[in-house]
């Protein structure tokens, strides 16, 4: 059982110094072109699975952009997200092939087990982030899920819901 | 370290010996369709199987330097991808040429059993699905005979994260060509060859590269673009992993005609797997000393670098690229200049697609004229399709242009899954166009279906049957690119959103006969106030689908049906009189109250009520309610 306190920390998960700390390791490797900016906000997003506030504005300092810019470009790309991610990102492919063998019924079956409120995509208890995004390039196996990286194609609603409860189940039973 | 051409012969002789000495070489396809249904596991059990045996044989030497197989020797190897992905895990065995499809990992012992025996696994072969005959070898599978590849001539043969099997196959020897030529001759070359541009646009590289090459300046660059973002297309992916060497080398080729010195590939986030083996081959090539300095003895010096992108897809776009190398939201900029004559940091800059430089090293090492006798006399060469949707084999298949799309979709996708009949064809994604199959015998070649309203696009060939409603596609791809319009120009920005309101409604069910019209009219006006490509086709998908579907979108509007009864707004439920035992069960369900009558006598469903749930039709005992289309 965490206690308010402690699930705030780790929320936060980072003081300042820390950010900094990590923004300075990434600049040093990218240097301070504004070139470097997308792949240090890719490290920091690998990082911290989301860019916080403080992330941006420390890039933007090292960088010497106006928060504006560093703002500009992690809204403009769909890869960068400024909310907190879910420890499992499940991505559905909508793509055109994905689309055609159904993978509506999917999504929707994946929203309806981990308990997805509208208009949100990540879930409640952060356990569960859940995105479509337009083509994985495996439309060979449409429609295709990935969880965290790890592909699973043909999929049918019940399929993807039974891959979820074993999920649920690992996790009920770590925690 | 190779200095010289004769040093790649050397490397090519000495590895082609070590083949030859093993008995046979296992390959099982480690790209991403194959390993997400477990080719991995099979790939361990099998190792794990030849060791168990201790047969005397050497596992994966070939990934390790300067290590020999024994005599005999066995070796199992990951290679890039087949191609074939609907039958995967593939595993094919070499010299024999023998595909293995589906294969599961407990298949592994009878795989080695019958590699040692001389024999067979029937029961693992390719079945046709229509004829019921069984295919030992997979150049004999339709899938496979009727198509010529080039480009994807080394994908699922070698490995792609061994240098050495890529020089075996004559990797860069079109380099090491090119090289000794003048780099006029070299642009002259792929001028001749009329090499037209594989990323959608068509347009000659020869005549982009001359563009470039008499720019005086102190800093060029070449780039590859990686970022294959249209839904529903894969060869890009497929050949930066099952073959990342051909993508450097014709970096290289281009590079040297143009005088660039530096080189980014830019590849999808999407794409991690292809990031990785990119990224092997630049550091595997830079240890051969084929990119560095001074490469070959030549004087020439030159080097590539990966760049990710972060998901957009306007980034296809090659000044929109330009902006999003240099940190920059990725927004396109007006042309001219073109990036041949100022693109990345003002500078030089020839932006060609992965299937495009994966030609060159083809076009050096065998010349202009062999290129040329492949396809159509104005779009000579090879085309990749990604071949997808309602299709019996789908894949990625590779057929000299010019082919029609009955070869691709009968002869070569073996006709529509489950027996259906079909609809459309789906090409070019979002920038393409849907055709009937009155277009079956169109060449597909990059004019022809321009004439024909579609276009190649990036090669993503989506087959639909009866079960797809072409207006929800034309929905689907309006809200892709709406999604994707980066905002700049107002009419694609706010012209894609009213066409996509339009289309939502009509889908709705609340269409009516002037929303066409408008579609057009909308339409017709985004293709002429948008700056680049993505706004310029973005209408296509609509336009030609109302202009070759119209009685469709009539259907839908007019009679408010949804003929291939997908549109969930159209759909009607019905109380059929002789099932109905008026039990009323429904009418209490339903969360409307849409449903009435008297008890013992049929009950009725208000349209205008029904929320279209289904609620009833679960609940009815009777199977008295059914969905009319």
């Amino acid at each position: 059982m965490t206690t308010l306190e402690q699930s705030v920390v780790r929320d936060e998960g980072l003081n300042t110094i820390n950010v900094d700390d990590n923004v300075a390791a990434a600049v040093k490797r990218y240097g301070t072109n504004q070139s470097a900016l997308i792949p240090i906000l890719q490290e920091m997003q690998e990082q911290y699975r989301y860019l916080p506030k403080d992330v941006l504005n420390s890039v933007a300092e090292a960088l010497q952009l106006s928060p504006a810019t560093v703002y500009g470009v992690a809204t403009f790309y769909a890869q960068f997200s400024l909310e907190p991610k879910g420890k499992y990102v499940i991505k559905v492919c909508d793509g055109t092939a994905c689309h055609v063998r159904g993978s509506l019924p999917v999504y929707e079956a994946i929203c309806e087990r981990v308990g997805l409120e509208k208009g949100k995509s990540t879930t409640k208890n952060r356990r569960y982030t859940i995105e479509t995004v337009s083509c994985l390039g495996a439309c060979g196996l449409a429609p295709v899920v990935t969880i965290n990286d790890k592909v699973y194609g043909q999929m049918t609603p019940q399929a993807i819901v039974m891959i979820l409860d074993m999920l649920e189940e690992e996790e009920t039973s770590h925690a | 370290m190779l200095k010289n051409r004769a040093d790649i012969l050397d490397v090519q002789r000495e590895y082609n010996e070590a083949v030859k000495k093993t008995k046979a070489q296992i390959l099982v396809c480690a790209g991403t369709g194959c390993v997400a249904n477990g080719s991995l596991l099979v790939y361990d059990e099998l190792q794990a199987e030849l060791e168990k045996r201790n047969l005397d044989i050497t596992i994966d030497y070939l990934l390790e330097e300067h290590e020999q197989a024994d005599d005999n020797g066995i070796a199992a190897i990951k290679s890039g991808c087949h191609g074939f992905c609907e039958q995967g895990p593939l595993v094919r065995i070499e010299p024999e040429g023998i595909l293995y499809t589906k294969v599961k990992p407990e298949d592994a012992s009878s795989i080695i059993d019958a590699l040692v025996s001389g024999d067979v696994v029937e029961r693992l072969l390719y079945h046709d699905p229509n004829t019921g005959e069984v295919y030992p070898k997979e150049n004999e599978i339709p899938f496979y005979k009727y198509q010529q590849r080039v480009v994807l001539r080394h994908c699922g043969v070698i490995d792609p994260e061994d240098i050495r099997a890529y020089i075996a196959v004559g990797g860069y020897e079109g380099a090491a060509q090119a090289l000794s030529l003048t780099s006029e001759d070299v642009v002259n070359e792929v001028l001749t060859s009329n090499l037209r541009g594989r990323g959608g646009g068509g347009f000659p590289a020869g005549r982009k590269w001359s563009i470039a090459a008499s720019q005086e300046a102190d800093q060029k660059y070449i780039i590859c673009n990686g970022d294959e973002g249209d839904p529903g297309a894969f060869m890009d992916r497929s050949i930066m992993e099952g073959d990342p060497h051909s993508v450097i080398e014709g970096m290289m080729i281009a590079g040297y005609a143009i005088g660039a010195s530096k080189g980014y590939i830019y590849v999808r986030a999407e794409y991690p797997l292809a990031v990785k083996r990119l990224k092997k081959a630049i550091s595997d090539a830079r240890k051969y000393g084929l990119l560095g300095e001074n490469i070959l003895g030549s004087g020439f010096s030159f080097d590539v670098q990966v760049k990710e992108g972060a998901g957009a897809f306007v980034c296809g776009e090659e000044s929109a690229l330009i902006a999003s190398i240099e940190g920059e939201r990725g927004m396109p900029r007006p042309k001219p200049p073109f990036p041949a004559v100022s693109g990345l940091w003002g500078k030089p800059t020839i932006i060609n697609n992965v299937e495009t430089l994966a030609n060159l090293p083809h076009i050096l090492r065998r010349g202009s004229d062999w290129f040329k006798s492949i396809g159509t006399e104005s779009s000579p060469g090879t085309k990749t399709f990604a071949l997808t949707g309602e299709v019996l084999n789908t894949g990625l298949v590779e057929v000299p242009m010019g082919r029609t799309i009955n070869e691709v979709v009968f002869k070569i996708g073996g006709g529509i899954r489950g027996g259906g009949k079909l609809k459309a064809v789906q090409i070019g994604g979002p920038s393409g166009g849907c055709l009937t199959e009155e277009f079956l015998d169109l060449p597909l070649d990059f004019d022809s279906l321009r004439q024909a309203g579609a276009m190649i696009g990036s090669g993503g060939l989506v087959v639909m049957d009866e079960n797809t409603c072409i207006v929800e596609v034309a929905r689907f791809f309006m809200n892709f690119i709406q999604n994707e319009s980066c905002g700049k120009c107002v009419f694609c920005r706010e012209g894609t959103l009213h066409m996509l309101d339009i289309l939502q409604r009509i889908v709705d069910g609340k269409g009516t006969l002037e929303d066409l019209d408008l579609l057009v009219e909308i339409g017709e006006t985004v293709q002429i106030g948008s700056l680049c490509g993505l706004g310029k086709t973005a209408p296509n998908p609509v336009l030609s689908t109302l202009e070759n579907f119209r009685d469709e979108y009539l259907a839908h509007v007019v009679e408010k049906r949804c003929p291939a009864g997908v549109c969930q707004g159209l759909k009607r439920y019905q109380i059929m009189d002789d099932k109905c035992k008026g039990c009323g069960l429904c009418a209490r369900k339903c969360p409307a109250e849409a449903i009435s009558g008297k008890v013992g006598k049929p009950f009725v469903i208000d349209p205008e009520k029904c929320i279209k749930c289904g609620a009833c039709v679960t609940v009815c005992k009777f199977k008295a309610i059914e969905e009319v289309a």
